[in-house]
């Protein structure tokens, strides 16, 4: 299996790379490349130019920057995974990397890649979308910074214009006794989740729900926030009345995505089941830190 | 045709050769530097006997570019041994565990597995098979193949006492 022939393009800056997107037509450019790879060996791709960030050093950072974790599009994930600084602050996404593929994909693919890629079961749209982080792309006009809700176009598919990179996204820190819990399942250890979860508690001293954000992936083509629930569980207790309460809007959420292996039913089951999980253990996280 | 000039070096030996912009690095090794020891299973990705280490780190060497590993640092299955040709601490264990059968999957297993115990000399069954999860081994059923990675990292203890 080989790729196409293509020209291969490796900018050192970005105001290079961004020439070179507004230029070029029939492009893909590879971050990590562990997804566009598969897909030209397969000629699933069959791009006439190639552009490589890897040289991009600007667009490789992890930083804190007031309420907010900065990341850049070309930061490895085996960084984001073993960075002390994630681990400190937004605990959710050192817990949902430990499901993200394996040590040799991890140490070369990327979190913009991932986010560009918008597989609809990759964990990392999904616990950006419960950070609500905001994606920031640029083109040689300027910046622009993306709600992750108005991210995905279509299946597989973010609101880029061909003439933009994204540059990295900002996602934001609970407080300090926010609790917290991913939870997927898939049938082999590192393979892209049939469904996953990640929950967000924060609580009061009396234990009632201050805020909550649940985010599912596996179920359509964009993230699924439950809204509904999240408002309606702001200062109500966290229990197994909150947990139903999510469980509810799970059972009525439409359309949930199915392909060969797996129905829409199973993986409705599959969301309630690991919600539940989820939710439990953020409260009990929750707890432990407020006493 | 795309052609580049590419400066590599593998497991301590310098090359410089001219490729393709679409030759994967795992192609590059096999067919223009003859190191066939890394070698091709899925090429996509998934069954991991294609892992070198790249600049230290592990990498599926069908899913990079050899273009890309221009001005890089390149450690094959070939790059294990000590220069005298007397095994790796890792190999040595294989062998006397019975760590491989048919060995397709065994320089991805050993590159992967040199990867860990660099990182990591006491590593539990666990912390093995989660390292071992990227690659795919259908004769030995993974026990001979974690029962030498243990051995392995209690050889590399002792010897550093």
């Amino acid at each position: 299996m080989k790729p196409v022939s293509f020209i291969y393009h490796r900018p050192q800056q970005l105001s290079e790379a961004l020439d070179l997107v507004a230029e070029l037509d029939n492009y893909k450019i590879i971050a990590g490349g562990q997804s566009l790879m598969p897909m030209m060996n397969f000629r699933f791709v069959m791009p006439d130019h190639v552009i490589d960030l890897n040289q991009v050093a600007e667009l490789s950072h992890i930083s804190k920057e007031n309420q907010q974790l900065h990341i850049g599009s070309m930061t490895r994930q085996q960084a984001i995974y073993s960075s002390a600084l994630v681990q400190e602050h937004i605990p959710l996404i050192t817990q949902a990397y430990s499901f993200v593929s394996h040590r040799q994909i991890r140490n070369r693919g990327t979190f913009g890649g991932s986010l560009c890629h918008l597989d609809p079961s990759s964990e990392q749209p999904c616990f950006t979308a419960a950070l609500d982080g905001v994606i920031e792309v640029a083109s040689q006009s300027g910046t622009r910074e993306i709600p992750i809700a108005n991210w995905t176009a279509m299946y597989m598919t973010p609101d880029l214009a061909p003439n933009e990179i994204m540059l990295g996204a900002k996602l934001s820190i609970w407080p300090k006794t926010h609790g917290w819990s991913f939870m997927e399942y898939s049938r082999r250890h590192g393979d892209y989740a049939i469904v996953g979860v990640a929950v967000l508690v924060s609580l009061s001293t009396t234990s009632t729900i201050e805020k909550i954000s649940i985010a599912l992936c596996g179920i359509d083509a964009a993230p699924v926030r439950l809204f509904d629930t999240e408002k309606a569980l702001q200062n109500q207790t966290a229990d197994e009345g909150a947990i139903r309460m999510a469980l509810d809007e799970i059972e009525k959420l439409p359309n949930i995505m199915e392909d060969a292996l797996n129905t829409s039913d199973y993986r409705r089951h599959l969301a309630k089941t690991l919600t539940r999980r989820a939710m439990l253990e953020a409260f009990e996280r929750a707890k432990k830190r407020m006493s | 045709m795309d052609l580049h000039r590419i400066k590599v070096q593998v497991n301590g030996k310098t090359y410089e050769r001219e490729v393709e912009s679409r030759r994967t690095l795992a192609d590059f090794l096999r067919m223009d530097l003859s190191l066939t020891g890394t070698h091709l299973g899925c090429e996509h990705g998934v069954c991991g006997a294609c892992t070198v280490l790249l600049n230290g780190n592990t990498a599926r060497a069908c899913l990079t570019l050899a273009v890309q590993a221009d001005q890089c640092e390149i450690t094959t299955i070939e790059g294990l041994a000590h220069a005298d040709g007397t095994l790796s601490v890792l190999q040595q264990a294989f062998q006397e565990c019975h760590g491989l059968q048919c060995g397709f999957c065994t320089p991805g297993m050993l590159t992967t597995l040199t990867e860990l115990l660099n990182e990591n000399l006491s590593p539990t069954d666990a912390q093995v098979r989660e390292a071992i999860s990227g690659n795919l081994c259908r004769c030995t059923g993974y026990q001979a193949i974690v029962d030498a990675a243990l051995l392995a990292a209690q050889k590399l203890r002792d010897q550093r006492v």
